[in-house]
């Protein structure tokens, strides 16, 4: 039985149906159509689907829609804004740091997650803050320079 | 030298604004009105005959749209070379792999589906199944292909020269092996695919591919239709490093669903069945000798391959001959052989990956080198640059270095990693290693034998003026290859990278052989210049009649005229364009006549400008079996430094740092050319460190997630320097050639030959992991207390 849900994302307020067996990424994707959140391997290893869930980063694949009930969810389409791309967007864009790109949304709200919290990480930090998103493109060194241009 | 205004530069890709933005669409992105989901059986066997199959109960099922099996698929054997076509949609009689195609359904909701694979209901006998290359040759080994007996795929047998006699005059002969173990691709976009057929008898695949012309063509001859009735286009794809090079199973059999069901289908692997798929690098078993005078100068070599095929050939004929043909350079080398087995058994076919068929291979030998310079007391670095071939030279298989800056490779990563200071002088513990590396700048042929153009190409002016169209059926995968013609026609016409947009990817905008190979930059890059020269010279024929100056007299550049000699009057010109746009606000006012205002004129003199471009190679290689493979326009070269730190109590090692280098010929996108580097090197370091697909007795993957099959993470990944060299490729568009794959080839050798720096101990199997380290030590220690 479908249960209803309240739910902010990208400041928007949403009620929606959903079964008990949804995932969250199922949910942002294909019932709320915010396909920038990717979906790389269903199984929480790879971070594609990361989004920020009440303040936190969560690989929305490993989250049931329900679970989120009265949550403050934000997703890539929420980081740019009528002023253009988000500074984090700008400098992936500017230093390379994008190949494919199914990566990126992820990498990029995991970045945005650790700048938050510590607008002045170390390069260690910065590895350990994006160790859950995979990347098979770029090496991740331009991703490194890309956060380290960005970093107060 | 010519400069140049746009290639060459660190412009921002065209498509990561968007792909930064969650607004690039990949295939599991669309949703078409009415859309049913398809999903796969799959044998749960190695090896079975298929008794029966019974799929009432699944289509009973509320929902199912169609249900097919060999039965409606027919049998219509493909596969990646026409040469060896040994696969069907679904299994016919037999299954060969646990994973094999069964049947597929197409149904309402993607759990229906799954539901109704479920309930379909087939009798195996189970047969005897091999795993190893070891087992699949043995007398009385089980046979996976009646055509094949012996379960052997294909075999090479070449030699060129007298390696017999150059070994016999070698004063220093060294023979080792080298093992590796199954890759996975490991892209982030599992495959995925959406077909539709329209009324008028019109089959539309969006697919997850590299390569939409081959895909299209097997569509086509698989289904029976005509080619011009199916169109092959690709979204955004989250790479493919060779796996999605060729038409897989799920995008045939979602073609036949909605021919069937007459609605758009949907299928997507899970992350399972891209392990399950496979198509990645073989295991390679390498037995290589390598002979060489007392002074270092390279003198034969002798080279053996069996190559773990598993079930059906896919790209394997052409790796089996790359295997060896790749071994011929970059280092001159009058006389070498090369024996080479593919061999079939029962697990998931591999295929094409990043470095094709060589990566283990120069694993292998350029940890020889490592060993005679050892011998003779020669620095590595050194004995490198003294058989290193030279521009112009052609190896003893009929490769042709038109251009090649090994040489100025080798010295920037000499200087890059501070070699001299650091070869001899690091602290017990810690290591420096090198190795070099080459690799071709696209196929000289194309997979099926054929006079097609490798590419061809499409610009089309605005008819309004100032945008110049590029329409190319070649595959943006992450490369940036789009970047990449977006610059080259802007070069080649005179304007702004920002007045040119791009389409790419769908088979309706002509022939492209695809991504792969390393092909595009100079294949495609080369119509794609043509077209724009083109065009070019279209608006300055048009001008010419107008202001009455020669064509030669005139050029385009940064979007404005320029001409030789003094400035004509084109005030006539002017008052023409300016009196079509009263009240516009952006109207021309500079001294110089815009690009935009010629390009207007030349419409309203001919009608819409539009250019064509295409590209093949020439007459390439030599006459012998299988010479074509390993040809190429032109050969990207590489070399590399990696610095090591290996744990003599656990057998940990630690990668510091990589300095790499690599000969791009002139690099388009500098940002670009780094990013394949960078990509490249964490690739190896994957496959050198951890990476390997581990199956059970049954032939069952048992890592199929990205959390067991370990690639590179963050945490992982050294620091990496990368060094452009630029050399001018005769055969490359304003000079440029490949970066894409041979960035890889000698990540794997430079990290064994630190590790030996290091810790005294060469390691003959990778992955290089520490129990495999430890042992390898602990051996070391015991060897050197007994010589004590």
């Amino acid at each position: 039985m479908k249960k209803l849900i309240q739910m902010t994302i990208n400041d928007r307020a949403y009620e929606v149906a959903v079964e008990p067996n949804k995932t969250l990424a199922d949910l942002i994707r294909y019932d709320l159509g915010l396909t920038g959140t990717k979906k790389g391997c269903d199984t929480g290893d790879c971070g594609a689907c990361t989004v920020i869930l009440n303040g936190d980063p969560v690989n929305s694949c490993l989250v049931l829609a329900v679970q989120a009930d009265n949550a403050v969810i934000e997703t890539i389409e929420g980081l740019s804004t009528d002023e253009g791309l988000h500074p984090l967007q700008q400098a992936f864009v500017e230093k390379g740091a994008i190949q494919c790109g199914f990566c990126t949304p992820g990498m990029i709200l995991s970045a945005k997650n650790l700048l938050d919290k510590n607008p002045a990480p170390t390069e260690a930090e910065i590895r350990e803050g994006i160790s859950g998103n995979l990347c098979r493109c770029t090496g991740y060194q331009k991703i490194f320079e890309a956060i380290e241009s960005t970093r107060s | 030298m010519k400069s140049y205004d746009v290639i060459s530069t660190r412009a921002n890709r065209i498509d990561t604004p968007d792909k930064a933005t969650g607004k690039a669409v990949f295939v599991d992105d669309i949703t078409l009105p009415g859309m049913l989901y398809g999903a796969l059986l799959q044998s749960p066997h190695a090896h079975a005959k298929i008794l029966s199959i019974d799929t009432t109960e699944a289509e009973k099922l509320p929902g199912v749209k169609a249900v097919i099996t060999a039965k409606e698929a027919g049998q219509v054997k493909y596969g990646v070379s026409p040469a060896r076509y040994d696969e069907t949609v679904f299994a016919v009689d037999k299954v060969r792999y646990v994973g094999d195609e069964i049947a597929a359904v197409a149904a309402t909701s993607l759990d229906v589906a799954l539901d109704a694979v479920s309930r379909i209901k087939v009798t195996y006998e189970e047969l005897p199944a091999v795993f190893t290359v070891e087992d699949a040759v043995k007398d009385g080994a089980p046979q996976l292909h009646d055509e094949f007996k012996g379960n052997l795929c294909a075999e090479v047998h070449q030699e060129f020269g007298n390696v017999a006699e150059g070994l016999e005059n070698s004063d220093i002969v060294i023979t080792t092996e080298m093992k590796s173990k199954r890759q996975d691709g490991a892209f982030i976009e599992m495959q995925g695919c959406i077909a539709e057929y329209d009324n008028r008898g019109v089959l539309t695949l969006t697919s997850s591919t590299q390569v939409p012309h081959y895909v299209q063509r097997t569509v086509a001859m698989v289904l029976g239709m005509d080619v011009g009735k199916v169109r092959v286009k690709k979204p955004y794809v989250g790479a493919g490093f060779g796996i999605k090079a060729a038409a897989n199973p799920m995008e045939l059999a979602c073609c036949m669903l909605a021919k069937k069901t007459k609605k758009p289908v949907k299928m997507n692997f899970t992350r399972e069945q891209v392990f399950m798929y496979g198509r990645a690098r073989h295991r390679f078993h390498h037995t290589i000798t390598t002979g060489a005078k007392k002074d270092g100068t390279l003198m034969a070599l002798k080279h053996e391959c069996w190559l773990d095929g598993g079930a059906y050939t896919s790209f394997g004929i052409a790796t089996v001959y790359y295997t060896g043909s790749l071994l011929g350079g970059p280092y001159k080398l009058a006389n070498m052989s090369y024996d080479g087995y593919r061999v079939y058994n029962n697990k998931p076919a591999c295929g094409a990956q990043r470095g094709h068929g060589a990566v283990i291979a120069r694993a292998c030998f350029e940890q020889q080198l490592d060993m005679i310079a050892e011998k003779i007391g020669m620095d590595p670095l050194e004995l490198r640059i003294k058989n290193m071939m030279e521009t112009g030279d052609t190896t003893c298989n009929d490769l042709n270095m038109r251009s090649f800056g090994m040489a100025e490779c080798i010295e920037a990563v000499r200087n890059g990693s501070d070699w001299d200071k650091k070869k001899g002088h690091m602290p017990p513990g810690k290591g420096i290693g090198m190795a070099c590396g080459f690799f071709v700048s696209g196929a000289g042929y194309p997979i099926y034998r054929s006079d097609t153009f490798h590419g061809t190409v499409i610009v089309k002016l605005t008819e309004d003026g100032g945008t110049a169209l590029v329409y190319t059926a070649s595959a943006e995968i992450g490369q940036g290859s789009d970047t990449a013609f977006a610059m080259i026609a802007a070069e080649a016409l005179g304007i702004p990278l920002e007045n040119v947009r791009l389409a790419s990817g769908d088979t309706d905008m002509g022939v492209d052989l695809g991504a792969y190979s390393s092909r595009q930059t100079l294949m495609t890059g080369h119509a794609t210049k043509e077209a724009a020269e083109n065009v070019r010279r279209q608006v300055l024929e048009v001008l010419s009649e107008q202001l009455n100056v020669p064509v030669e007299k005139m050029d385009i550049r940064n979007g404005f005229i320029e001409f030789d000699g003094d400035t004509p009057d084109f005030s006539a010109l002017r008052t023409r364009y300016i009196k079509e746009h009263r009240g516009w606000t952006d109207n021309p006012d500079s001294d110089k006549l815009t690009f935009k205002e010629a390009s207007r004129i030349a419409f309203l003199e001919r009608g819409s400008i539009v250019g064509t471009g295409k590209y093949k190679p020439h007459s390439l290689g030599g006459k012998f079996k299988g010479a074509a493979v390993g040809t190429s326009p032109a050969y990207g070269c590489s070399a590399q430094v990696a610095e090591v730190t290996v744990d003599m109590d656990t057998g940990q090692i630690t990668i510091d740092r990589i300095t790499d280098a690599h000969d791009c010929g002139k690099a388009i996108n500098m940002t670009s050319v780094e990013g394949q580097m960078e990509g490249s090197i964490s690739m190896g370091i994957g496959e050198a460190m951890h990476e390997e697909v581990i199956f059970d007795n049954q032939g069952r993957v048992l890592n199929h997630d990205l959390a067991e099959y370990k690639i590179v993470t963050s945490m992982d990944m050294p620091r990496v320097k990368t060094i452009v060299v630029e050399s001018d490729e005769p055969n490359g568009p304003f000079g440029a050639k490949e970066v894409g794959e041979g960035a890889i080839m000698p990540t794997i050798p430079a990290i064994l030959n630190a590790v030996y720096d290091a810790a005294g101990v060469r390691v003959y199997e990778l992955p290089l992991t520490p129990e495999r380290v430890f042992h390898a030590i602990q051996e070391y220690r015991e060897r050197t207390r007994a010589s004590a």
